[in-house]
C-alpha cells in the first residue's frame, strides 16, 4: 500500500509540462485516479509532473458564447456552480454524484476524462456534448470533438506527447433538456450503467450508454430513444455484446430511465 | 526532497521521499496521529483531513504536491467552535465506538454543517457515504450530525 520511489517536478509553464511529459513524466493532477494506482502499485512512474500549479489550468472563462473549463477544474466546483448556465446545471448534477465530497475536492473533470476509467461519470457525459477537448502539445492546440475524445478502456484520442488544457463548450440554451441516470448500490462508488440524453432545442437529440468496460456508445440520433424508451433501450442494447445478463439488464434500465428523465 | 507546509497554523519544514504521502509525513515526521490510515486507497476515510479549507483524503496527497499547502489535522480543531458541539453532539449519540473512523468523521462532519446548513438525514447520509465505521451503524453518527444541524438552524 505504499508507492515505489518516483521523483516528482511541479512545472510552472506549459511547455515546462510538455518537456517534462516528453522526458517521461506521468502527468498527475488531482491524483485521486493516480494516487491509488500509485499506492497500490499498479502504476510504477520514474516521475510525475503535477499540473496542478499551471496558468489558467483550473477555473471556468467565458469567451463570447463558449464556455472554457480548465482541466484542472475540481468536480466540487463544478457541483458549487462555478461553470454559469444552463450547461452549469447540468454539469453540477453529475459532479454531485462523483464519489465523495473529500474525493471531489481534489479530482478534475480533466483528469478524470484523460484516465478514461469506461465507469467514470464525466466519460458517460461529456461525450453526449457539443463542444472539444483541447488538447496541448508541442506543435501547439489541438480540439478534439468530445464525442470522439474516448477511444475505449483507458485509451483517449491523446497522444503520448500531449496534455488535456481545458473543454470548451457552446452555453447551453436555458430550454435545452436533459436526462441521466446511473446506478450504484452505494452513493459514490463506481457505477454498473450510465446512459445520459441531452436534447437542445431545435436539435437532433443525443444519447450515452456508459460504464460497459468499453469506450461510451454514443447515439448521435436518439430520437427514437426519446420517443420509446422501453423498446429502444431494448434494441439498442441487445446490439451490444454483453456476456452477462444483469449487465444487459442494467444497460437497458440505464438508457430508459436516462430517456424518461429528460426534461 | 524538502517540503515546507503549514500545519495547524504553524509552518513546518520537512524532509520526505516523494512517494511519501500526507497521512505518513503528518503521522510519522510531525507524530500527528489522530490522523488514520485505513484502505490508503481514497474508500475509508479515515485519512480525511483539511487542505488549503476543504476535507481531503490525505493518503492520496504524495508529498510533493503538499509543498506551500496549509493542512489541518483533526488536532488543530481543539479551540474549533462547530468542532466543540460536533464532539459533545457525537458523545452523547454514541457516535463512536472504537474511535479509529472519528477524525475523518468529525472533519467531514463538520464540512456538512458549515457547507449544508439545510441537510436532511438523507442528505447526511448521502454526504457520509464516503467514511466507513466498522463499529456504530451509522445511526448515532447521523443524530449527532443532524443534532448539530438543527441547534445551529434554532440559534440562528
Ligand atoms: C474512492 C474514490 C471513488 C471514486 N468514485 C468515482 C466515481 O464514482 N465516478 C468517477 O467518475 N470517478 C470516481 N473517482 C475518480 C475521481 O473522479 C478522480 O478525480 C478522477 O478519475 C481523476 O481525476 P484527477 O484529477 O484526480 O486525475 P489524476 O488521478 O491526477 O490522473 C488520472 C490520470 O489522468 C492523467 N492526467 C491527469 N490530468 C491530465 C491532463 N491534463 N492531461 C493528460 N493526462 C492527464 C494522469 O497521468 C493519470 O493517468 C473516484 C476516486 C476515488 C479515490
Ligand atoms: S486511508 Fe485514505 S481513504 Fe482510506
Ligand atoms: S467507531 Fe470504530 S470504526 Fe467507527
Amino acid at each position: 500500500m505504499k508507492p515505489a520511489p518516483f521523483d516528482y517536478a511541479r512545472p510552472a509553464d506549459w511547455p515546462a509540462a510538455l518537456a517534462l511529459l516528453a522526458a517521461g513524466a506521468r502527468p498527475v493532477a488531482g491524483g485521486q485516479s493516480l494516487g491509488p494506482m500509485l499506492n497500490l502499485r499498479l502504476a510504477l512512474p520514474e516521475r510525475v509532473a503535477d499540473l496542478r500549479h499551471l496558468p489558467d489550468y483550473a477555473g471556468v472563462s467565458m469567451q463570447g458564447e463558449t464556455v472554457r473549463i480548465g482541466a484542472g477544474t475540481t468536480h466540487a466546483a463544478i457541483e458549487d456552480g462555478v461553470v454559469p448556465g444552463r450547461l452549469g446545471e447540468i454539469l453540477a448534477g453529475v459532479a454531485r454524484r462523483i464519489a465523495y465530497r473529500p474525493v471531489r475536492n481534489r479530482g478534475t473533470i480533466g483528469g478524470s476524462f484523460a484516465h478514461a476509467d469506461p465507469a467514470a461519470d464525466w466519460v458517460a457525459v461529456l461525450p453526449a456534448l457539443p463542444g472539444h477537448a483541447i488538447a496541448l502539445g508541442p506543435q501547439g492546440e489541438r480540439r478534439i470533438p468530445l464525442a470522439e475524445f474516448v477511444l475505449g478502456v483507458f485509451e483517449t484520442a491523446l497522444r503520448s506527447d500531449e496534455l488535456l488544457r481545458a473543454l470548451e463548450l457552446p452555453a447551453l440554451p436555458a430550454a435545452t433538456r436533459f436526462g441521466h441516470w446511473k446506478f450504484c448500490r452505494k452513493p459514490g462508488e463506481f457505477s454498473k450503467a450510465t446512459a445520459c440524453v441531452l436534447a437542445l432545442p431545435g436539435a437532433v437529440p443525443t444519447a450515452v450508454l456508459a460504464a460497459l468496460d468499453a469506450a461510451p456508445l454514443v447515439i448521435a440520433d436518439a430520437s427514437a430513444l426519446l420517443a420509446d424508451p422501453t423498446a429502444e433501450a431494448a434494441r439498442i442494447t441487445a446490439t451490444l455484446a454483453l456476456d452477462d445478463p444483469w449487465r444487459a439488464a442494467l444497460a437497458r434500465t440505464a438508457l430508459r430511465h436516462a430517456a424518461e428523465a429528460v426534461r | 526532497m524538502s517540503i515546507t507546509l503549514a500545519v495547524n497554523g504553524a509552518l513546518a519544514t520537512v524532509a520526505a521521499e516523494p512517494r511519501t504521502h500526507l497521512a505518513d509525513l503528518l503521522r510519522g515526521e510531525l507524530l500527528l496521529t489522530g490522523t488514520h490510515l485505513g484502505c490508503e486507497h481514497g474508500v475509508c476515510g479515515a485519512c480525511t483531513v483539511e487542505v488549503d479549507g476543504a476535507p481531503a483524503r490525505s493518503c492520496l496527497i504524495h508529498a510533493g504536491a503538499c509543498g506551500g499547502a496549509s493542512v489541518r489535522t483533526i488536532e488543530g480543531f481543539a479551540e474549533d467552535a462547530v468542532m466543540a458541539a460536533l464532539r459533545e453532539s457525537f458523545s452523547a449519540e454514541h457516535a463512536l465506538q472504537c474511535g479509529y473512523c472519528t477524525p475523518g468523521m468529525l472533519v467531514v462532519a463538520r464540512d456538512i454543517v458549515l457547507r449544508l446548513p439545510d441537510a436532511d438525514e438523507a442528505r447526511v447520509r448521502e454526504e457520509l457515504a464516503g467514511n466507513l465505521c466498522r463499529c456504530t451503524g451509522y445511526r448515532g453518527i447521523v443524530r449527532a450530525i443532524l443534532g448539530v444541524l438543527a441547534a445551529r438552524r434554532a440559534a440562528a
